[in-house]
């Protein structure tokens, strides 16, 4: 399924090439600490493709995705910048694209955003001048089209070629009608997407078939979400206070059945086997591995699920 | 209309705790029909003010007074006389449109808003009142089946629910519905995906909203 290559991004090299994509993520420090993103960046560096840099994720400050990620690829790792709709409006997302592109970021990824309600300043103002489907559109004008919204154009080869990610929810509600949301991001010009976390297998399946049935995988690139429970608690706080996350009953039972000392392992367990089942999945060019504050635990699951750079050579 | 809920006591009390008459003046128009600040609700507030002063020893005198609408000069006119009473303050109990007309009309007097105003909203039924607009300037709410996202929405979204939408609700708290829920489901339920929902909805221009400024209407056929 070898398509256009429209950027440098070393993700969509792979993407193009037909090989099993894995990105990793990684959040950056609340403070101005790049020893903290550098020493996280050693767990990714050679584990995975590109590495998705949170943007002021759960509406708590952090160092900006930028910063976090032109830090990252001096250690080596691409980085797919994130950048969400509640904090910018349209001049300052522009403003800040460009100078991400100028910088060597290849990737970016757009979001709505958390709402600051669950943040660290709820009592902040938000922003959602555009929302993501719109920002799509925006960042590939500015790419394909060498026009900023305003209609100003840019020289031939000063325009922000970026690679524009955007998250899709299988999992979230109306259930329906969640596969028309995605192929709004399609239609807007999406190249890659990257789901919620997966649990609940059968209702992605369902998804994805209907994914495939709209010709949606011949158009963008649909990775996988995938993070390992580490315990029977995260299972049961996943399942009952994460908004538009569905954790099946079967899975509980299985991380109850395990004693507490090896619950990480059974979840690293259950992990390679969503992983295996996806790698022959029609649609699916590869997996996101979310481990925020868990990124030590990467190099072992690429490894035991056979996965990224290192399992290719 | 405009929905408004009266301040909390201990901040009305600061107003007025360094002064010995004032005047509390209510309003026949939004505030009254959602129960903030009519004459049943001036009534109220000038009782405990009396009655607090009264506890705490403090000499303070509270007049009433209810005027047709303080969002418009005419009425306000009304209070030439009882201003001319020497009063220490004035506390309006209309949306903030009020306290505002008032204290240009009377440039002298200290006047308080004994409100909070919250949104533009209705009666869901007797004591509930929800948000319906946010006055963006530009209504579009037939693209999305006669409700608003814009001021139902916590992010204001334009193209669909994001992915914080379970269950019917909105990811801020369980007591708020989530409004592309109700728009997606309803667009299913009649068949206008395809033709209303699916199109990617343009770039919203903002330049009505309160965003373009603070916002004037001009009808030169009714202007004198």
């Amino acid at each position: 399924m070898s398509r256009e290559v429209k950027t440098k991004s070393n993700l969509e090299k792979v993407l193009a090439a037909g090989l099993f994509a894995v990105t990793g993520e990684l959040g950056p420090p609340r403070s101005a600490g790049a020893a903290e993103v550098e020493e996280k960046a050693k767990h990714l560096h050679g584990n995975v493709d590109s590495v998705n840099i949170t943007d002021n994720q759960t509406a708590v400050v952090r160092m900006s995705s930028l910063a976090a990620g032109l830090i990252l690829q001096k250690t080596g790792t691409e980085a797919n910048m994130q950048m969400v709709c509640r904090d910018r409006n349209r001049i300052a997302m522009q403003s800040d694209i460009l100078g991400a592109a100028a910088l060597g970021i290849n990737n970016l990824l757009v979001l709505s955003g958390d709402h600051q309600k669950f943040g660290d300043h709820p009592q902040s103002k938000n922003v959602f001048d555009l929302d993501s489907v719109n920002l799509i559109k925006m960042v590939k004008a500015m790419r394909d089209e060498r026009r900023l919204l305003s209609g100003q154009e840019m020289h031939e080869g000063e325009e922000p070629r970026l690679f524009i990610g955007a998250a899709y929810n299988p999992f979230a509600d109306p259930e329906d009608y969640r596969v028309l949301r995605v192929a709004k991001k399609v239609e807007a010009g999406v190249d890659f997407l990257q789901s919620q976390c997966i649990y609940d297998m059968p209702r992605f399946k369902k998804f994805m078939a209907r994914a495939v049935d709209l010709g949606l995988t011949e158009k963008a690139y649909f990775m996988a979400g995938i993070t390992p429970l580490k315990s029977l608690g995260m299972a049961r706080y996943m399942k009952n206070n994460v908004p538009g996350i569905t954790v099946p009953d079967e899975l509980i039972d299985r991380m109850k059945g395990v004693p507490k000392d090896k619950q990480v392992d059974e979840g690293i367990k259950i992990a390679c086997e969503q992983i295996e089942e996806l790698k022959s999945l029609q649609g699916i060019a590869g997996v996101h591995l979310m481990l925020i504050e868990w990124e030590h635990m990467v190099p072992r699951l690429v490894k035991e699920a056979k996965l990224g750079p290192s399992q290719r050579k | 209309m405009i929905i408004a809920e009266r301040k909390p006591f201990e901040e009305l009390k600061g107003f007025v705790a360094d002064k010995k008459k004032v005047l509390v003046v209510g309003c026949r128009g939004c505030v009254t029909v959602c129960n903030a600040g009519g004459t049943k609700e001036v009534g109220i507030l000038a009782s405990e003010l009396r009655l607090d002063a009264g506890k705490d020893g403090r000499e303070l005198t509270v007049d009433e007074h209810t005027l047709e609408r303080q969002c418009d000069p005419e009425y306000i006119e009304e209070l030439v006389e009882m201003v001319g009473k020497n009063y220490d303050a004035i506390l309006s109990m209309a949306c903030s449109v009020g306290p505002q007309f008032i204290s240009t009309r009377y440039p002298d007097q200290t006047v308080y808003p004994s409100l909070n105003t919250l949104f533009m909203g209705g009666a869901l039924q007797h004591g509930i009142w929800a948000e319906r607009c946010q006055g963006c300037g530009n209504c579009v709410i037939h693209n999305f089946g006669g409700m608003c996202p814009v001021a139902r929405c916590a992010k204001s979204l334009q193209n669909g629910p994001c992915g914080g939408s379970a269950n019917g609700v909105c990811e801020i708290s369980k007591e708020v519905d989530c409004i592309w829920h109700l728009i997606a489901t309803k667009m299913m339920e009649t068949g206008k995906v395809e033709t209303d929902f699916a199109p990617v909805q343009p770039i919203k221009d903002w330049s009505t909203s309160r965003d373009g400024g603070p916002r004037k209407v001009v009808r030169e056929d009714l202007v004198k």
